[in-house]
């Protein structure tokens, strides 16, 4: 691995890491790599993986959940209540987008 | 004065029965102790300003006659788990001012028995770490030797019960996060079976891994609160029922299998060996079988889980962006805020496992590490289904070495070795619980220790066999000089 393969990674994942932090995790990330490629060495035959992942349905009813919408729109990060007021026009609830274009 | 030390759920509910003290005394005297250790300790990242309402009203539930296990018993909760009003950071900066919009599914059937809630405990960020030294809200201290972890990930929690600031507690589990620190301070910890208890409204780490689990000072506490919490949940699939595996029950004469080869590993400490084979000498006193037992690549247990763990995670976190809740920072372009919110918000050992996790998942990788993990794991369960057809438990030591001292442990490798006997558990799905198995001398400790630090010992068993391991923990406890 190189410094790049971090960038790499980084950029993959959505971190903003800086130059020291890159340096640091690439040292970091060889010492775990090296020890968890230790793998290689089993046989693993013809053995398949178990996903035992499969459809669970519910009844498609109401009211299963009880949960707080308040709480919810309270915490978009650009929500002010008072904004939210006057631009609701009734009973609607508006939630401002930050502009980042 | 109520006597907090010697107190347990259940003397405590026989006692708020018999009206020998309220729910409100009990919990006052809680707020007291946690008011007098909190700082030193800081087990408690918020103690709910609602306690004592909490408590009026079991008292009036019991006024009225009704009496269940938990009704009036103040619990601790860790901070990954929602309750609904109640801010949820998961010890972490980019979580700090989220507040929980709906309850847990384990909160809704604890506050249905009448639970009190006493506050939201500390734990590694996101629940990555063995030690709460990852936690944004500084480290939780070991009770028995303030210098040293409490482990974790579920250490504020396990504190809270090991110094008399809970009466039990809920933590997570994913890889030992509940029976490492519980082995690292003298009380009961369990991971029970993959999906005995709904995972709805608990923060998802690796989600073929984690589990709630219960911790108190006492198995039969620890069993009060495992079968309050467990069931099966609408709102999680992954739960299980009663009938999801075969029953199984206790040979004639109790068979425990060690994997000797993995106990006798490098980097086990001489101490704790010498603790667990003691252990087993006195089961073996008590009427048990032990034999020997080889489980092939029980030692690649620790590398598969740091692959898969990672993997899930790393996918698992993707839905924290900065834009819908949580910290939000500036950022020129949309990628920008995504970036900056993720980069700042998270952790140190978040954002290298999300590194790791976003490795082992990419294309050219996958095969090597993901694809190869699974399909280990895979031979892993088939190997302990083959072991359990032979003996009813398998047992290890909890923890390969003592708590270690704050700020010691700086590669983090060295601190995944923490891991090496509980993450099995995990990886093949069975329950597994950590029992006090006795203390270990280490020199140049306070005074205040005595010498000493806990050690613990690990009983796993079939899938659904919670109720055996129970039983076992139970026979283990009665063995008297265990505490000596």
């Amino acid at each position: 691995m190189n410094i790049s393969d971090v960038e790499n990674l980084a950029e993959l994942a959505k971190l903003e890491l800086s130059q020291e932090e890159k340096e640091a995790m690439l040292h970091d990330m060889e010492g775990i790599l090296g020890y968890v490629k230790q793998i290689e060495s089993v046989d693993v035959g013809d053995i398949e993986a178990e996903y035992p992942i499969h459809n669970i349905w519910r009844e498609d009813t109401k009211d299963l959940r009880e949960f707080s919408r308040d709480i919810i729109v309270e915490q978009f990060p650009n929500s002010q209540p008072a904004r939210l007021n006057s631009r609701s026009g009734g009973d609607g609830i508006f939630l401002k987008v930050k502009k980042i274009l | 004065m109520i006597d907090l030390k010697n107190l347990t759920i259940k003397k405590a509910r026989q006692a708020l029965d018999a009206k020998e003290f309220s729910a409100v005394e009990l919990a006052q005297a809680y707020l007291d102790e946690i008011n007098s250790k909190n700082k030193e300790l800081n087990v408690y990242l918020e103690v709910f300003d609602d306690v004592l309402e909490q408590a009026k009203s079991a008292d009036e539930r019991i006024a009225k006659g009704e009496s269940s296990p938990l009704l009036g018993i103040p619990l601790a909760i860790k901070d990954n788990i929602l309750i609904c009003g109640k801010t949820f950071s998961s010890a972490s900066i980019i979580l700090q001012n989220y507040v929980a919009s709906y309850d847990a599914t384990v909160i809704v059937k604890l506050k249905k028995q009448g639970a009190i809630f006493l506050g939201r405990t500390n734990m590694d960020d996101s629940a990555m770490g063995g030690s709460t030294e990852n936690s944004a809200y500084g480290v939780t201290k070991n009770p028995h030797d303030t210098s040293r972890v409490a482990g974790g990930s579920s250490g504020g929690s396990i504190v809270a019960v090991a110094s008399d600031m809970a009466l039990g507690a809920l933590g997570s589990d994913t890889g030992g996060s509940v029976r490492e620190p519980a082995a690292f301070c003298g009380i009961v910890g369990m991971k029970p079976t993959y999906g005995r208890v709904s995972r709805y409204g608990l923060m998802a780490l690796g989600s073929s891994l984690d589990c709630i689990g219960p911790a108190a000072k006492n198995v039969e506490d620890t069993e009060i609160i495992l079968n309050a919490i467990s069931g099966s949940d609408i709102l999680d699939s992954t739960t299980i029922t009663d009938t999801t595996y075969p029953k199984v029950s206790m040979k004639k004469e109790i068979t425990i299998g060690v994997p000797w080869d993995l106990v006798n590993a490098k980097g086990v400490d001489e101490k704790v060996k010498e603790n667990f084979k003691y252990s087993m000498e006195k089961l073996q006193s008590l009427g048990c079988k032990v034999v020997d037992i080889s489980i092939k690549n029980i030692d690649m247990a620790l590398a598969v889980y740091y692959i898969i763990m990672p993997a899930e995670a790393s996918t698992n976190l993707s839905r924290i962006d900065g834009m819908r809740y949580g910290y939000s920072a500036d950022g020129k372009t949309f990628w920008d805020v995504y970036k900056n919110s993720r980069g700042k918000g998270f952790g140190k050992e978040v954002r290298r496992r999300i590194l790791i996790g976003t490795y082992v998942l990419s294309a050219g990788y996958y095969d090597a590490y993901y694809g190869k993990a699974q399909k280990i794991r895979a031979m892993l369960k088939q190997e302990f289904a083959k072991a359990f057809e032979a003996v009813d438990f398998i047992a290890t030591p909890t923890i390969p070495f003592v708590a270690w001292k704050i700020g010691e442990k700086t590669d983090p490798l060295s601190m995944y070795l923490a891991d090496i006997f509980t993450i099995t558990a995990n990886i093949v799905g069975v329950p597994a619980i950590s029992i006090p198995s006795g203390f270990s001398e280490v020199e140049g400790l306070p005074a205040q220790a005595g010498k000493k630090l806990p050690l613990g010992i690990q009983f796993m068993a079939s899938h659904g066999a919670e109720e055996m391991l129970f039983e076992i923990g139970k026979k283990f406890e009665s063995i008297k000089d265990n505490q000596e």
